[in-house]
């Protein structure tokens, strides 16, 4: 006897909205939302100055107004082009819908802060002011009208209220793109990049934590939108494409920036920025291509710059000598390699978990150290817990780096010049990153890191490679290291800690790789930047950084492990499912296929 | 003429637990040699030892007259001994094109590299279709055919293959075989270790049979083909 199978049930997907309306109602309530926001922005939102970035202006938004005015112009964009209007179609390559959702969340997020925020901090409700009361009703507004737009990917019929919300967050991927001139798809290149240089500098440059907050919550949800709307996949297409231009616009775009800043605080916070970044780049060479796990990396920092620090010509260093810059430069990577050496010949023949180990001890052993050697519990070398202050400013054929200087008109101040040699040593690192990455080299040590019996049978001789990736990393870092002595003035043996609330410590650093994207380029320097402006801008929750470091890095764990900007075999390791990778072989060059997509 | 190889009792052990207790075999150039036994015999213990991955307790390995036993694992393929290992062991996150580069690490002819790289997608053109795919997305058969391909990227003088039809189809394990004999034709010396006892002493000028560490068989392949205990062990036959 055959029993007939039974039909498995089957459950319809749909498109439908969270809130029921009529998809023209909900976009006309959306744009007349975002409209209305946008005209609260010019109106007083208080009536007193006291709340930081005078919002009592009629006519003349600022502070946090601009970034309500930003966002709601934007989900104006996304909305309009739903209606196909001509020439915003480009807009909205990849979904049409989730982007005008996230942005008017966005600006509902900013706004309802401020409104917030200026409550509290004055006391009370009674101290908005129409204005406010127009932008905030007009941002609910347009998140209800919003939330009544269809859904960019259909999802089950019976799905609740909270797998609908996740759906109506996601878009599907665009499809290809027209071809352009390549005069014009550099441009676009060139634009992305202006607009990335203006958002950054204006994030570096907030003065009072409320327009921080405000900022990172649009910008996160701006991104998110842009994401979903698919512009950001277009872009690193085309930057995939043209990888020289990506490369030297991003350089121009951060050697612009010290121009934008006349605020010497700012420009400091951006040459620290870049020191960190470099650092954390450097310890990308070791873990996210060699995949060796340090966890006392900062003390390589720590060499180059007490190296440089003793050769500086400090009065207050125990070798009388004064070096010029290059040989300064010099001996500080040249004293963090020799450390490399020393620290991994021992120990990098044995399996991971024991690196790990002897890193992280290296790493207290060197701050010990340093504040041992103070003339009494050792030999006086370091000063100890002193350290070595007073460390002159750099000279470069006749270019004083402690002074302003005036370039075309525009005033380079002290952290301005650092951050530009700074810069020039990022691209150092960038290249070195990138040649070796994309070298046989670079095939071997991945191989290693995937099995490294497999990689042995091939002629790999694991324990040099790993040697030399280690060495590598600890001399990139030493080359930080000198410049950020003459940077801070001093080096002390507290800058180098394995975690602490100011970064770079060992623990912001591999947080800065693993949380920016394991062997990418721009993952580190996008994690570091991340890391280092957060706690230096929301410094009255110092006492609870570390906590919130940590609950951040376990959500980013839990709904994005390969980091921000994925490696492409990264991607692949951690969404198995429906991954083909199958990159277009146009926009691959030879030779980078399969090694850790350097330029990403 | 001498021997390709020269393995004189041979001795591997695991701890205290001796896995190769003194094994003799040769292999001549040009020859495929297969290495066939039940399960646990010890053969990839002994693929494992030539490669250098494994130290031998006792006993010497002469490849080309040249003595083995002191070489270290990654200089071994540099004298022309290329390992495809069993479980296949590819690069799963790496594309199929850097998987067969990492095959000549050693090599520096980047035109010679190029033309094997041809040459392997000739032999298994689904890799050529592929080449740019993470290769742990590949079928088991697939996976085999670019281990295969790796191996042969060095350009080896000794192929050393374990277990190569493992998990595969009739018809895959079918073009295995008939691309180890074109591999052969090509002159390609060759040392086979097979679960399938039928193809591979078909195809084999020489066999070995392996038992629990001891070497307890030897004769040209149609010999043990028609070896009576051969046939009641290996192929199934009572
Ligand atoms: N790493 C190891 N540690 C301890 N014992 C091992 C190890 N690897 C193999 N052995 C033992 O050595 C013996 C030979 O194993 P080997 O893998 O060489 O067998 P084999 O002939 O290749 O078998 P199969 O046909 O199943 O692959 C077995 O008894 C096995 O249990
Ligand atoms: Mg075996």
């Amino acid at each position: 006897m055959t029993t007939k199978p039974t039909k498995p049930s089957k459950i319809a997907r749909t498109t439908t909205a969270i809130i029921p309306l009529p998809a023209t109602a909900a976009r006309a309530v959306t744009i007349a939302g975002a409209a209305l926001t946008l005209a609260g922005t010019f109106l007083a939102w208080t009536w007193t100055s006291d709340f930081p970035g005078d919002l009592t202006v009629t006519g003349y938004p600022g502070g946090l107004q601009v970034l309500t005015l930003v966002g709601a112009v934007l989900t104006l964009l996304f909305a309009l082009s739903g209606y196909n209007v001509r020439g915003l179609g480009w807009l909205t390559p990849g979904g049409t819908n989730s982007p005008v959702r996230l942005s008017a969340l966005g600006v509902f997020g900013t706004t309802g802060y401020t409104i917030g925020a200026i409550s509290y901090e004055l006391g009370g409700l009674v101290n908005l002011e129409p204005g406010a009361w127009l932008s905030g009703g007009g941002a609910l507004l347009a998140v209800i009208g919003a939330l009544g737009l269809p859904a960019d990917q259909p999802h089950d019929e019976d799905a609740g209220l909270w797998g609908k919300l996740r759906n109506a967050l996601t878009a599907p991927e665009p499809g290809r793109a027209k071809d352009l001139s390549s005069w014009a798809e550099i441009l676009i290149i060139t634009a992305a990049f202006g607009i990335g240089l203006w958002v950054f500098s204006y994030g570096i440059a907030t003065e009072y934590s409320e327009l921080f907050i405000g900022f990172v919550v649009l910008a996160a949800f701006a991104f998110s939108a842009v994401l979903r709307a698919g512009l950001i996949k277009r872009l690193s297409a085309l930057t995939a494409k043209h990888r020289n231009v990506t490369l030297s616009a991003a350089f121009a775009a951060a050697i612009c920036f010290p121009f934008t800043q006349s605020n010497d605080q700012f420009a400091l916070i951006g040459a620290n920025i870049l020191i960190f970044a470099t650092v954390a780049l450097g310890l990308n060479v070791v873990v996210g291509l060699a995949g060796l796990l340090d966890l006392g990396y900062v003390a390589f920092l720590g060499v180059g710059a007490y190296a440089a620090a003793l050769v500086s010509g400090s009065p207050q260093s125990t070798i009388g000598v004064h070096f010029p810059f290059w040989a300064a430069v010099l001996t500080g990577v040249a004293a963090s390699l020799v450390f490399g050496v020393l620290i991994g010949a021992p120990t990098l023949r044995l399996r991971g978990d024991y690196l790990a180990i002897v890193t992280l001890g290296f790493g207290e052993i060197f701050r010990i150290t340093m504040n041992s050697l103070n003339g009494t519990s050792g030999p006086d070398v370091t000063n100890g817990s002193n350290g070595i202050p007073n460390i002159p400013d750099l000279e470069l054929f006749g270019f004083n780096f402690g002074v302003p200087h005036d370039v075309l008109g525009f005033q380079l101040t002290r952290p301005g010049n650092y951050y530009l040699l700074m810069l020039l040593f990022t691209a150092i690192v960038v290249m070195v990153f990138r040649r070796s990455a994309e070298s046989r080299i670079g095939r071997a040590w991945v191989a290693i890191r995937e099995d490294e019996t497999a990689a042995t049978a091939m002629g790999i001789n694991g324990f040099r490679l790993k040697l030399l990736a280690f060495a590598l990393g600890a001399a990139l870092a030493g080359l930080a290291g000198s410049v950020q002595a003459h940077v801070s003035y001093s080096v002390t043996p507290e800058q180098y800690q394995f975690a602490g609330s100011v970064p770079p410590n060992s623990a912001f650093l591999l947080a800065a790789v693993i949380l920016g994207g394991m062997g990418t380029i721009s993952g580190p320097l996008i994690g570091a930047a991340l890391l280092y402006l957060i706690p230096a801008k929301l410094q009255f929750m110092a006492d609870y950084q570390l906590l919130l470091f940590g609950i951040a890095l376990m959500l980013l764990m839990r709904f994005r492990p390969e980091g921000l900007v994925a490696d492409r075999r990264k991607q692949l390791e951690f969404h198995e499912t429906g991954q083909t990778d199958v990159p277009d072989a146009a926009t691959l060059p030879e030779g980078a296929t399969g090694v850790a997509k350097a330029g990403a | 003429m001498t021997a390709l190889l020269e393995v004189e009792d041979l001795r591997v052990a695991y701890g205290k637990i001796e896995a190769v207790k003194g094994i003799s075999f040769t292999v001549d150039a040009g020859q495929v040699v297969t290495l066939i036994g039940t399960n646990g015999a010890g053969k990839t213990t002994t693929l494992r030892t030539l490669s250098g991955l494994l130290k031998p307790s006792g006993g010497t390995i002469r490849f080309e007259g040249k003595d083995l036993n002191k070489v270290p694992a990654h200089k071994v393929v540099s004298l022309g001994l290329a390992h495809s290992p069993e479980g296949r062991h590819i690069f799963p996150r790496m594309s199929i094109e850097d998987n067969l580069r990492l095959g000549a690490y050693l090599r520096d002819d980047r035109d010679g590299i190029a033309k094997d790289i041809q040459r392997a997608y000739d032999l298994f053109p689904i890799l050529g279709e592929r080449r740019r795919q993470a290769a742990g997305t590949l079928s088991g058969g697939e996976q085999q055919m670019l281990a295969m391909g790796r191996a042969l990227m060095s350009q080896p003088k000794l192929l050393m293959l374990d277990e190569p039809s493992m998990g595969l189809s009739p018809i895959m394990m079918q073009k295995i075989m008939a691309t180890i004999s074109e591999l052969k034709a090509q002159g390609t010396t060759i040392l086979l270790v097979e679960q399938n006892a039928q193809a591979a002493l078909s195809l084999a000028d020489h066999g070995y049979v392996m038992e629990v560490g001891k070497i307890t068989l030897t004769g040209t392949g149609q010999e043990l083909l028609h070896d009576e205990s051969v046939r009641k062990a290996y192929l199934g036959e009572d």
